[in-house]
């Protein structure tokens, strides 16, 4: 006979605020905060790269800070307050990076692209105007293997200049 | 037939930026990729791998997995199909059936560290991979070869046994190291020996990874019928089914293969690893769905990079710049099942320049390291590195100029290919004057930062492109919009610029177009995304369809009219009388009188395209290095490369950047790094050390275009050339920063610091 | 990965009592950063995971009167790059939670769980032996049961330290720099950013009054050794000695000297023992600059 039960220590009940909504659910101890969101939130927005901390396409803010959510325990988000790609169009439109990576066919094939939003939004809530290299170095910690950067440190430029 | 055009210089839609179709699902998170597909019942599978890079397998246990809470089933090659030792086609080209089979589920040998031996299916992911663990093998471990040098020793075992009396093994002398061609055209051994100005050189490269950020997926579930459903990130749905088929010996036809959106492939995503694992997991399981995702380390040592190997050339010129032969010998490294693309390497070695007396020997090496699978004008780069690294050196040996001399060889329409083709319109002339006309040519290379040396390079590269099998429907919606389905997976932008081409044949907007990219059972059979051939020959396919939605329209036109069809005329998106200026009627009016006129209007485009039009390229690299560490920062870069046509700039700036970013990552620091008993030892992102944001400058970008006269709209491909000056381009700026020639990559600090080590003790 | 449980005391003696309690099938994370990985590859099979971050002594920074600081051992990079005050009297650390990771892993990256993970490239570590720090300990057997430990006798070889059963790191305590002291940290990667170590220095230098002589110093090297490396034959080289390109080189020299490390894919022995004396080098003047203040 097959379970559908998942073997293993007892799951971790969680209450935490996920784009502004709340949320409450049971999470497996050992799950990552990423398969939480893809699985258990139902969230695939923020996408799997490597599992270890190095591509940053699961980049989520975590009350306010960017971190790869690889690396983040589900159970870790207990009171606190997360924000995915999802989270960032409202009903009036897209956010300014958003429509900025557009214009600026700042993706390719767009799997690193919800990282990179994610990652930028961090930079611009707290520097609104950073120059070129700081970006680059903002960004360092997110991977992109389509565009050679370039459309993608000009899009968030652009954005930067509409927010401010 | 081959239908020429000729080329227009206006255009309403081609050569604008609209925002890509499907733009706004891949900015808010809600494309679905392939690990995204949740299906009702669905249970996760996972991979055991070998962690030997040459063993036999002696015995799998498999009862302790099995026994597990929560594992739904455990296969093995035993539960694949019984693979016959015989050629089949598999799209890619010929290969063994056994082989495709045993490099998904390993059979009697583990050829690779990371080769697949078994498969588990449990209630979750991380109960799957627990499971897997469980699973006991006992290996027999054999000699491993990790390069050619290793292929050579006579010692070394036999990686295939079906090649031991093959007779490209036999005419090499060894199992491993199978002769596949030899290309030659006038006398190059006499012309050598009369040649004013001789150099030569060897050059070694490691195998590296194409790195797309997605894992390789796959969701297969069957019916009880005996249909077979699949969810995958591909670069070709289609070539998926034909190979799924092939190692399931199954008709093509009952499976349908779904292509969600994919993460970056360039030609890694073109073979398949896990789909059928999870198809054999489904049915042992009860036709539950089954989805596999492939852990990065697991890319990197099970999924294909690209061939490193070793380059032998040899080049001659006459004492007035005159290039008269070249002799080269290329040995690239398969991986353990053959397959280097060393034919391609053959291909464009010498295809920039008219060189009289050439000759090209191409050997395919088996080593214990993963299947080589295509990566962005596969083979291309390597033999680019040898050729304009030595053309460098002949002109600083003979004191020529070195852009004047490869303007003076430059190949153009006439010029014989090393393999024999004939040269068609190409651009080489066009991109090397280009070149010449950047701001970046004609600009300084600027002071150098305290302590470091600047240097500048430039190099050329050349990619063939491929045309092949597409296929586009089209229906058009009472507002005047059309829906198009293609079967092109979208990898960098193509719904953009099928739909553009589309528009422009139709004289309405981009955003009049609706594209989406279907499954199997949708649309008509479609090559791969890859070999730079879906703007091209997809959009060929569409312009067909569109050609034909007009001509439909045109009778509408003539029964709303009550005129011949023979006097209506479309121009500029306006249906009109030849005959009576009064009678004229725009797109997408006549769209919404369909009812009126006979119903619902569908067209259908296909192609199957021989020809396609061959790509040039020239990059220019300022780099400065600190001599003390070999640190080593590119600071300027500029790509020059013939598009043909540009319908979306946007795009092909991207396409350009991208594959000189990929380049300059091979050139510096990318590598397997095999470990003494062969196995991997950077296979994560922190150690393959691919280019970050910081790594790179602004990358410029000039298109040329020189339009292909075989496309309606004089389209090449862009997609693959700008990965192939990179690494002579940076190994050339560096021989001018630092004065040393460096033949091997990665040209990493380690290398650089050596060089500089022993030219100073010596 | 074996599966694990998750547990989040928030008493120093609630998380010894759960590490004691599984000794080593268990493992204490601050930011998680090197542990969740090295569990998800396997490298060991877990049966807890203790997250520390809610225990108040391992998540403060506190500046002591004296000019000295406590850094808990779970307190974030961001944090330690964020306070002015470590920028202003502690620039060497800055140098290193500055380029750990990227923005994301400093985060939640700790520089008690980078000394923790005892890795001999880590970048946090050098600098603290430069520093002259010491890692205070709790352990089991009731409140009184801390242990002081001089950071550079802390890593006992690579991932190895000198934790026992039911031990925790709770911070590392630096003494205040005094006038005339510079330190700084400088590794050497490949890339510009995201990676370990090829080779690393962490210098500190003690100037006279007037900047002219050396009075003190501590070297140490990174990635050259099974732990961070203190080089006294470095120092030495140093100490005693007017400041100058000479002096200055033939500590250098000392510290690639030292340096006995293996060769692997991220460098060879003979590059990490050239880069060792490179990086000396340019520490111990980068360190002469920010004493000369």
């Amino acid at each position: 006979m097959t379970t559908q039960i998942t073997p293993g220590p007892a799951r971790v009940h969680v209450r935490t605020t996920i784009n502004g909504n709340a949320h409450e659910f049971l999470v497996p101890p050992y799950m990552s905060l990423l398969d939480t969101l893809r699985e258990i939130v139902g969230l695939t927005g923020t996408k799997e790269g490597c599992l270890d901390g190095n591509c940053g396409a699961c980049t989520v803010s975590l009350d306010g800070r960017i971190v790869d959510s690889c690396l983040v325990l589900g159970a870790e988000i207990d009171g606190k307050s997360v924000e995915t790609v999802e989270g960032m169009a409202t009903p009036e439109g897209l956010h300014p990076l958003q429509q900025a990576f557009l214009e600026e066919a700042a993706l390719q094939c767009g799997i690193c692209t919800p990282g990179f939003l994610v990652a930028a939004k961090g930079l611009l809530d707290n520097e609104p105007a950073p120059d070129e290299h700081r970006i680059r170095h903002w960004l360092a910690g997110n991977l992109c293997r389509c565009t050679g950067y370039d459309k993608i440190v000009r899009a968030v430029q652009k954005a930067s200049a509409e927010m401010s | 037939m081959v239908a020429t055009f000729e080329p227009k210089s206006e255009y309403k839609v081609i050569g604008t930026r609209p925002i890509r179709h499907d733009g706004l699902d891949k900015v808010t998170g809600r494309a679905i990729y392939g690990a995204d597909i949740k299906l009702p019942s669905m249970i996760w599978g996972a991979i055991l791998r070998s962690p030997h890079a040459h063993a036999r397998i002696k015995s799998i246990d498999t009862s302790a997995a099995e026994a597990m809470d929560g594992v739904h089933a455990v296969v093995t090659n035993a539960d694949l199909p019984p693979a016959e030792n015989k050629m089949v086609d598999l799209g890619e080209g010929a290969t063994n059936l056994k082989w495709a089979v045993d490099n998904i589920l390993a059979s009697d040998k583990a050829l690779y560290a990371g080769h697949a031996v078994a498969g588990v299916a449990a209630v979750d992911r991380y109960t799957a991979e627990e499971a897997a663990r469980a699973i006991k093998v006992e290996y027999e471990v054999l000699r491993s070869a990790t390069n050619v040098d290793d292929t050579i020793d006579p010692d070394m075992p036999a990686i295939l046994e079906e090649f031991v009396d093959s007779p490209g093994a036999k005419e090499s002398g060894h199992a491993n190291h199978v002769k596949e061609f030899t290309h030659e055209f006038g006398d190059p051994d006499a012309a050598l020996s009369e040649a004013d100005h001789v150099v030569e050189g060897e050059f070694s490269l490691e195998m590296v990874h194409q790195g797309y950020i997605e894992p390789h997926n796959a969701t297969a579930v069957w019916d009880e019928d005996g249909r077979l459903k699949i969810w995958t990130s591909t670069q070709g749905a289609f070539t998926v089914r034909q190979q799924v088929a092939a190692v399931m010996q199954m008709d093509e036809s009952k499976i349908r293969v779904t292509p969600l959106e994919i993460g970056g492939g360039f030609g890694g995503k073109i073979p398949i690893y896990l789909e059928p694992v999870a198809a054999t997991l489904s049915k042992k399981a009860g036709n539950v769905p089954v989805k596999i995702i492939m852990e990065r380390r697991s890319v990197f040592e099970g999924s294909g990079p690209a061939a490193g190997g070793k380059i032998t050339l040899k080049l001659g010129a006459t004492k007035d710049g005159k290039l008269v032969a070249a002799d080269s010998v290329l040995r690239m490294e398969a991986g353990g099942y053959p397959g280097s693309l060393v034919g391609a390497s053959g291909m464009c070695i010498y295809a920039c320049y008219n060189i009289p007396n050439m000759r090209i020997v191409g050997y395919d090496v088996l080593v214990n390291k993963p299947k080589v699978a295509a990566y962005r004008a596969p083979g291309s780069p390597q033999v680019a590195f040898a050729i304009e690294t030595l053309i460098d050196d002949l002109c600083e040996q003979a004191g020529f100029d070195k852009w004047q001399f490869r303007r003076d060889n430059a190949a153009k329409e006439g010029t014989r290919r090393g393999d024999g083709p004939i040269f068609p319109r190409i651009g080489m002339e066009e991109v090397l004057d280009a070149a010449k006309d950047t701001d970046h040519w004609n600009s300084d290379i600027g002071e150098a930062s305290p302590g470091r040396l600047r240097g500048r390079g430039f190099a050329s590269g050349y990619w063939f492109n491929v045309g092949l099998q597409s296929s586009v429907n089209l229906s058009l919606n009472n507002d005047g919009t059309v829906e198009l389905v293609e079967g092109s997976t979208d990898i960098g932008g193509t719904r953009a610029s099928i739909a553009m081409q589309t528009a422009e044949t139709l004289g309405i907007s981009a955003e009049d177009i609706n594209p989406t990219v279907v499954d199997t059972d949708t649309v008509g059979f479609t090559a791969v995304t890859g070999g730079s051939r879906v703007t091209y020959a997809t959009g060929y396919a569409a312009y067909n369809a569109a050609i034909e939605m007009i001509d439909k329209l045109k009778v509408r036109a003539s029964r709303l009219w009550s005129i011949d069809e023979e006097d209506v005329q479309f121009e500029d998106g306006v249906f009109s009388s030849k005959s009576d200026s009064e009678l004229s009627i725009g797109f997408k009016d006549l769209a919404g009188k369909l009812d009126d006129t006979g119903g619902p209007v569908t067209s259908t485009g296909s192609v199957d395209l021989e020809a396609a039009g061959g790509a040039y390229g020239t990059h220019i690299c300022d780099l400065e290095v600190d001599p003390e560490t070999g640190k080593t920062d590119v600071v300027r870069y500029t790509i020059v490369q013939d598009a043909g046509r540009a319908i979306h700039p946007s795009y092909v700036e991207g396409q350009m950047q991208g594959g000189a970013a990929q380049g300059i990552g091979w050139a510096l620091n990318e590598e397997y790094y095999m470990s003494d008993d062969g196995v991997m030892s950077n296979s994560s992102y922190l150690d393959y050390r691919m280019p970050t944001s910081l790594d790179l400058p602004n990358i410029e970008t000039v298109i040329v275009e020189v339009p292909n006269p075989v496309h309606p709209y004089g389209v090449r491909g862009v997609g693959e050339v700008p990965i192939v000056p990179p690494v002579p381009a940076v190994g050339n700026a560096l021989k001018d920063a630092i004065g040393i020639r460096l033949r091997e990559t990665p040209m990493n600090a380690g290398r650089i610091v050596d060089a500089l080590d022993s030219e100073n003790g010596s | 990965m074996h599966p694990f449980a998750y547990e989040a005391p928030t008493s120093i003696s609630d998380a010894v009592a759960v590490l004691d309690k599984h000794g080593d099938r268990a493992r204490p994370i601050a930011g998680g950063t090197d542990v969740l990985v090295q569990a998800r590859a396997n490298r060991w099979d877990l049966d807890a995971i203790v997250d520390v971050k809610n225990i108040p002594e391992l998540t403060q920074i506190s500046h002591y009167p004296d000019g000295s600081v406590s850094i808990g051992a779970a307190v974030p990079c961001y944090q330690i790059y964020q306070d002015q005050k470590i920028r202003d009297s502690f620039p060497g650390i800055i140098d290193a939670v500055e380029m750990i990771g990227g923005i994301q892993i400093q985060s939640r990256a700790a520089l008690g769980g980078n000394l923790c993970n005892s890795s001999p490239s880590a970048d946090g570590i050098c600098p603290l032996i430069a520093y002259n720090a010491v890692c205070h300990i709790a352990g089991p057997g009731g409140d009184d049961n801390h242990r002081d430990i001089p950071v550079e006798d802390f890593c006992t070889g690579p991932g190895s330290n000198v934790l026992r059963r039911g031990e925790i790191l709770v911070s590392m305590v630096l003494p205040a720099p005094g006038d005339n002291f510079g330190a700084a940290y400088e590794r050497f990667i490949p890339r510009n950013e995201m990676d370990i170590a090829v080779a690393g220095a962490g210098v500190s230098v003690k100037l006279s009054d007037d900047g002219s002589t050396f009075e003190a110093a501590r070297v140490a090297l990174a990635a050259v050794a099974p732990v961070p490396l203190l080089v006294p034959a470095a120092a030495d080289a140093l100490v005693g000695n007017a400041v100058s390109d000479d002096v200055i080189e033939a500590a250098a020299q000392a510290a690639g000297d030292a340096a006995s490390p293996i060769a692997d894919m991220r460098g060879t022995i003979e590059q990490r023992k050239h880069l060792s004396a490179v990086l000396t080098r340019r520490m111990i003047n980068k360190s002469v600059e920010r004493a000369r203040g």
